[in-house]
């Protein structure tokens, strides 16, 4: 908004627009900073007052002594009044110290360290394979609707994201590599690398192809319904008539012209659906055995390890309400219309 | 109302408008062919659901009960083979369409009425309820704004993870993530309502508030509840199957996704036990995909119909 390359407006006009773009940011920073600590806040007590001790919880099934317990209090700070615990986890989420876990006995961020690479791996490979795949596709589907392309594009995606994630994933190893299916052992049935000679590119790619392919498999629907009916609104604008009396060809009309148009809505979109992409990093993660964080949020669950499980509620609700917070400052530079 | 000769009653007229309105919707709707073919799929899972005492014998879904030795490939005993432990594939699903079903439509209700109330509520107040009402309406809005924002699969699990296990904690962690959707389109639609000059009217003649939003708001707001709740129903049912998937399910039932996660646990998917996770997952989705084909058909129907001056 504020490119200093660009030509110089009228002085007053240019620091009105100014005034009006910083205070827009400001807005969106304070609104996200609000929706920050309604998390921080709603995650201490929703994992604290409900009922269900994160003690009893962790020791369920076990033989446990009272004394035994009273020292797992002890060492997790459960034992202090309800006001210093929350001030000790606020104050600890600014030094971004995201609690401790029961489990591992290890802080939540060194954790979370260990595992983010994995994770951003495979969710920006995801969606970026589900994005390019929606948008191909649903630019073919949305400039000729009602075409047999459109309606098997259409109908496939309906299929596809009525699929439970999980179930894509568990399908694809019974079928290509559980050694029983189709193509026997075509592909390894979980992890990142092999016990024996891991390491290399070649077999982290080979690791990848599943999981990605079910990522890519339940998002893209989502993203060719979106483009596909931006498109069609577009397709009737005057520009595009005017384009055509031009004597463009028709892949002209629809690349240069229309699909950028149409572009917009789906750019925010992929910045929205980043819970999505948490929701899918979590279930893909859990079924291919991918060492990132949604299996850590999983080996969570299982014991139930409250105090993980809190700092990753944390940290995904703030890595979305971040993406949220981008989408909305980007989308005013994409597309000047919207420009406060 | 069909006896003609009856004396009509005060309200008759509008009841008899909108028994046609909603005929006319079914009549739209009947020529939507993928619409349709949902409807069907749905009509005869229920039907299955229903049924389902008369085809299972309950006996024989218990561990110890099971017919059949396990890993039973689909024969003529077993159309759709065994389980771990013997017990019949096709049975469970059959029988695991009572819970999927019932947890998807129970999480429903409890989204939509939670969306419509704090949608019609800050539609309403927001339009109508003067200085006040704006700022309930804008409080709600950021509530619902919030809610919007957090990853909805990560609250459920959170929500059903310190929850005592059980279907009911299952429907309201379910219930209660998905509503903030609802509460954005219904508060649009209720805005809508409100700019019209019978609300007006209304509201000049003396209506109070709970009169308008009763009266006036709901009835111009239902049948976008009702396309809505269609498609909520296939959001609801997956997640459903999500969260047994994930191990916060009620272990006690039987349910599409707590075969899965029994199949998973049981490591029939790495031994390639197709038979036992196919199923489930075709159930799920074909029911998702009903749904959804149902709701689309009546969004595009909704959509199509021209606005009546009322």
């Amino acid at each position: 908004m504020s490119d200093p390359a660009a030509p110089r407006r009228e002085g007053r006009e240019d620091t009105g627009g100014l005034r009006r773009a910083l205070r827009h940011v400001a807005g969106r920073l304070a609104t996200a900073l609000a929706s920050l600590a309604a998390v921080v806040v709603a995650a201490f007590f929703l994992f604290r007052i409900l009922p269900g001790d994160p003690v009893r919880a962790m020791t369920e099934g076990r033989e446990v002594s009272a004394q035994q317990r009273e020292e797992l209090r002890r060492q997790f700070g459960l034992d202090q009044p309800l006001w210093q615990q929350f001030a000790d986890y606020a104050l600890g989420l600014l030094r971004l110290d995201l609690g401790t876990s029961f489990q591992y006995r290890e802080p939540v961020t060194e954790l979370v360290l260990d595992r983010l690479g994995p994770t951003l791996l495979l969710a920006g490979t995801g969606t970026a394979v589900a994005v390019s795949l929606g948008l191909f596709l649903g630019t073919r589907a949305g400039w000729r609707p009602g075409s047999p392309a459109d309606r098997a594009h259409t109908a496939v995606a309906l299929f596809f994201w009525s699929v439970p994630t999980f179930w894509l994933g568990l399908l694809l190893i019974v079928l290509l590599a559980s050694g029983r299916g189709i193509t026997p052992g075509l592909f390894p049935t979980g992890g990142m690398a092999d016990p024996a000679g891991g390491g290399t590119v070649l077999d982290t790619v080979r690791h990848m192809v599943l999981p990605v392919t079910t990522m890519a498999a339940v998002v893209y629907a989502q993203y060719l319904m979106i483009m596909r009916s931006s498109l069609l609104e577009e397709r009737g604008a005057d520009y595009l008539t005017t384009a055509r009396a031009k004597g463009l060809r028709d892949a002209l009309v629809r690349r240069r012209h229309a699909v950028p148009n149409a572009l917009l809505p789906t750019v925010t979109l992929v910045f929205l659906n980043l819970g999505q992409v948490v929701s899918g990093v979590i279930l893909v993660e859990t079924v291919f055995s991918w060492p990132g964080l949604g299996q850590l949020f999983y080996s969570g669950l299982r014991v139930p390890d409250l105090g993980l499980v809190q700092g990753l509620f944390v940290l995904f609700a703030a890595s979305v309400i971040l993406m949220n917070l981008l989408a909305d400052l980007v989308y005013p530079l994409l597309d000047p219309r919207v420009r406060p | 109302m069909s006896t003609g000769t009856a004396v009509p009653s005060r309200r008759s007229p509008a009841r008899r408008r909108r028994r046609e309105a909603l005929l006319r919707l079914a009549r739209d709707y009947a020529r939507h062919r993928a619409g349709m073919a949902g409807l069907a799929a749905l009509l005869g899972t229920v039907v299955l659901a229903l049924a389902a005492p008369l085809l299972v014998e309950p006996g024989e879904l218990t561990v110890t009960g099971a017919p059949g030795s396990p890993y039973e490939p689909p024969g003529r005993a077993f159309p759709l083979g065994t389980d771990n432990f013997g017990r019949s594939v096709l049975d469970l699903v059959v029988w695991g369409s009572r819970v999927s079903l019932a947890v998807g439509f129970l999480a429903t209700a409890v989204s939509v009425v939670l969306g419509t109330l704090v949608g019609v509520a800050a539609g309403h107040f927001g339009a109508s309820g003067g200085r006040g009402g704006r700022v309930l309406s804008a409080a709600l809005m950021r509530v619902t704004d919030w809610f919007l924002v957090l990853p909805t699969l990560v609250l459920a699990v959170a929500l059903a993870a310190v929850l005592p296990r059980g279907t009911a904690t299952v429907v309201l962690a379910i219930g209660l993530t998905v509503w903030p959707a609802t509460a954005r389109l219904v508060r649009a639609q209720t805005l809508a309502v409100e700019s019209r000059p019978y609300v007006e009217r209304a509201r000049a003649l003396g209506g109070g508030h709970l009169h308008v939003m009763l009266h006036h708001v709901l009835p111009g707001v239902a049948p976008v509840v009702l396309a809505q709740t269609t498609l909520l129903v296939a959001t609801s049912i997956i997640a459903e199957s999500t969260l047994a998937f994930l191990g916060v399910g009620d272990p006690t039932t039987v349910s599409w996704g707590g075969i899965l996660e029994a199949a998973r646990t049981a490591g029939a998917i790495s031994s390639g036990i197709w038979w036992y996770m196919i199923p489930p997952g075709l159930a799920i989705a074909a029911v998702a995909l009903s749904f959804t084909l149902c709701g689309r058909a009546l969004e595009a129907v909704l959509e199509a119909r021209p606005r009546e001056p009322r």
